[in-house]
């Protein structure tokens, strides 16, 4: 089982995240060039301009009226990303298939970047079902993907030290992992490929064709 | 997903009514498609799969804002409730369910992108809105009110059913009252290559003549080489590109530049009117395929900046007192304008009040996006859900509001008289007469 969910399968998902991703990107930009307006739109100058103002916390309007979300999304997000990729078991991991290994987080470093990842998820599950607007605008693939997003984290967590029979654990969290990883491209977690677009042209509109900000 | 709560007083609008009973599940599906299919393309598909149903966009609109927080008026809520529906239900859906779409797209909402510059993505709402106004349109779900002066632009091209006679009359009676102040004053008309074009939206004709006297005044002050049409063409507004009838759209946009290039003009001034910019400048040009307007389009807060700038108008006598400016959101928001506006008006003004938020974050005063044209059945909603603006303009303690834009002009007409805010509504070109040095040579 542990060798099946290991080997094979985590090629299966890789090669699905991947192709899928690109299959994603490649029909949002051929639907694209169906509208007159997109291509000509865009601008290096304000795609830029809009990414500054949008990935760096704080630097725009709207993230300094609401701090505590902005503190809470942007903690999330870059664990999220990059615990796994600079996680001491992944690059040993990989490093004994093919011999390629990067720098690595530490541990403890690690066990806490999870821990913000579960508490962010919890933030979000508070907010589906308490705010209003967020409440009726929810339906259950939000909670599936929630799920989705932390169940490697809890999984990959409960591994890591231990608790419940640690090869089971391993082998549920090795799972969890490859499911997120398949669902990045056709579930709504696309946007994690897709933010760069629409951030760009929202930013090229507003900035090089009607002169004004987005921010 | 659990249908939204929705709590509105029931509005009799004849033509939505009509319009109900009238269509078939089958005309429906077929329209739907049609537009999703043939009109849409990667935008819709990236914003409906990248939005991950946070809510953040529900802080930036003032329909929301100004209803204790009812989520039934937040953004997304909006696309919740049309967009979501159809696309999951693959157009089949039912003529009361268009009717309810009408009722979000064209009377709930401005389209005036606050909502897409606060949603983390950059998803334009009000870009998905104009679809749904769209598939409205295609089934001739618009409000009475609105789609009259839509049949009026198809019928005269213009808003007010303005006849030639009644036009060309009204321009030489302004030409007179002009010529009261300023007794060399000329309003010329058909004037082939003259430097810039003018023109204007049909309620001024009809409503606020007084408008074109204060223009030729001032044209003939900064000493302006310019000339307006005898033709239809004149008229700039475009309620069409707001009820989703893009093909009368296009034909107002088309004359109106056609018009111009008769002219052999350099470059066509508008009057203070947002709307009317946005479908010159963007809507009409991108339609059509031009991308760009062919002969450049000024509004009318770019043209009295360049005017008080390089000083071919000079100010007599500051307005007194303090006064606060609507920032209209297709001029502002949408056209970078803002700080000329607060140029022009420290300019003109003693003390001029800021609005908080100002200039691109500052709230519609929902009436744009064609809400206002909507006419009375709606107007109750529509004043109601201003008064959050209502409040900020409350704040400024000012004795004049200047609007910019003449939907603006009747939409702060109405919020100051519902919350009686007992403030005077004018246009910029009033304060500027009022304070602009008529030179000596000039005087009577
Ligand atoms: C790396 C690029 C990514 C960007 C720029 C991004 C951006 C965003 C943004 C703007 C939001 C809206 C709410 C907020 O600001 O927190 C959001 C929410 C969220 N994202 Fe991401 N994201 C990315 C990657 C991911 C990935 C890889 C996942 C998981 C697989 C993910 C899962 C989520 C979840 C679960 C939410 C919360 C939804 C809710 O409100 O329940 N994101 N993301
Ligand atoms: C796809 C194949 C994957 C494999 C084979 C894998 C394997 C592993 C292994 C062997 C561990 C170490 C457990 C231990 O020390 O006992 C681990 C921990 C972890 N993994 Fe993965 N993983 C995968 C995917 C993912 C993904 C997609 C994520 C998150 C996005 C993730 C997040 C984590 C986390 C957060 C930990 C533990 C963190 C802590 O120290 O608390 N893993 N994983
Ligand atoms: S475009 Fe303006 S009125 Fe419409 S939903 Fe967005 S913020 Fe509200
Ligand atoms: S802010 Fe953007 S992503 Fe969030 S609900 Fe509104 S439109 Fe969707
Ligand atoms: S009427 Fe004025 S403030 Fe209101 S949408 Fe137009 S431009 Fe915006």
């Amino acid at each position: 089982m542990y060798e099946f969910v290991s080997g094979p399968l985590v090629w299966i998902a890789f090669i699905i995240f991947i192709g899928g991703s690109l299959y994603r990107i490649f029909y949002m930009l051929q639907s694209s060039k169906k509208e007159k307006v997109v291509f000509p739109h865009m601008s290096l100058e304000h795609s830029v301009a809009s990414l500054i103002h949008w990935l760096i916390p704080f630097n725009n309007q709207y993230m300094r009226q609401r701090p505590v979300f902005t503190i809470v999304s942007f903690a999330f997000h870059i664990c999220l990303v990059f615990t796994p990729i600079f996680l001491l078991a992944h690059v040993i991991l990989i490093d004994e298939s093919w011999n390629i290994s990067w720098w690595t987080l530490s541990e403890s470093v690690t066990d806490w970047m999870t821990i913000i990842v579960i508490a962010g998820a919890v933030f979000y599950l508070v907010r589906r079902l308490t705010d209003p607007v967020v409440k009726n605008v929810t339906d259950t693939s939000d909670f599936v993907l929630l799920a989705i997003t932390v169940l490697p984290f809890i999984t990959g967590f409960l591994a890591y030290h231990q608790w419940f029979g640690t090869n089971t654990m391993l082998i549920l969290h090795i799972l969890a992992g490859e499911l997120m990883l398949i669902a990045i491209p056709f579930t709504r977690l696309s946007h994690m490929l897709f933010f760069v677009f629409t951030r760009t042209y929202f930013g090229s509109e507003q900035g090089h064709v009607k002169n004004s900000k987005d921010w | 997903m659990k249908p939204t709560v929705v709590i509105r007083e029931p509005v009799v609008d004849d033509a939505l009514d009509q319009c109900e009973a009238r269509l078939t599940e089958e005309q429906i599906e077929k329209v739907i498609n049609e537009v999703i299919d043939k009109e849409t393309g990667g935008r819709l598909w990236t914003y409906i799969n990248t939005c991950i149903h946070c809510g953040l966009c529900s802080e930036a609109c003032h329909w929301f804002l100004s209803n204790d927080r009812d989520v039934s008026f937040a953004p997304v809520t909006k696309i919740k409730d049309t967009l979501w529906v159809m696309l999951k239900n693959k157009g089949k859906v039912d003529a009361a369910f268009i009717k309810r779409c009408s009722q979000i797209a064209h009377t709930e909402c401005n389209c005036c992108r606050r909502c897409g510059m606060y949603c983390p993505f950059g998803i334009d709402i009000a870009y998905m809105i104009l679809v749904v106004r769209r598939i409205c349109a295609k089934l001739d779900m618009v409000p009475l009110y609105l789609q009259d002066t839509v049949h009026s632009h198809a019928a005269t091209m213009n808003q007010m059913w303005v006849k030639p006679d009644e036009w060309i009359d009204t321009l030489q009676w302004q030409e007179e009252e002009a010529q009261g102040y300023v007794p060399s004053a000329r309003l010329p008309l058909e004037k082939e290559g003259a430097e810039i074009m003018y023109s204007v939206i049909g309620p001024e004709p009809k409503f606020l003549a007084q408008l074109l006297g204060n223009i030729t005044v001032i044209m003939k002050v900064a000493g302006c080489d310019w000339t307006m049409p005898a033709t239809a063409g004149w008229d700039n507004s475009n309620m069409a590109m707001y009820s989703g009838d893009f093909e009368i759209m296009a034909r107002v946009e088309r004359l109106h530049h056609e018009t111009a290039q008769r002219l052999k003009v350099k470059k066509i001034v508008m009057g203070e009117c947002g709307h009317a910019f946005r479908g010159a400048e963007y809507d009409g040009p991108t339609w059509m395929g031009w991308m760009k307007p062919p002969i450049p389009i000024v509004h009318a807060i770019a043209f009295y900046y360049d005017l008080l700038v390089s000083g071919r108008i000079k100010i007599a006598k500051k307005v007194e007192g303090p006064i606060t400016s609507q920032y209209p959101c297709n001029v502002i928001r949408n056209a970078g304008l803002g700080s000329k506006l607060q140029y022009i008006m420290n300019e003109v003004c003693e003390d001029f009040v800021d609005l908080i938020p100002n200039d691109r974050h500052a709230f519609c005063c929902n009436a744009g996006g064609g809400t206002i044209n909507c006419g009375p059945p709606w107007k109750k909603i529509r004043v109601q859900s201003a008064r959050l603006q209502s409040e900020n303009f409350k704040r400024t303690g000012a004795h004049t509001i200047v609007t910019p834009c003449h939907n603006c002009h009747s939409g702060v007409e109405d919020i100051v008289d519902k919350y009686k805010l007992g403030m005077h509504v004018k246009f910029f070109s009033e304060l500027l007469i009022e304070a602009m040095e008529i030179p000596e040579d000039l005087q009577p």
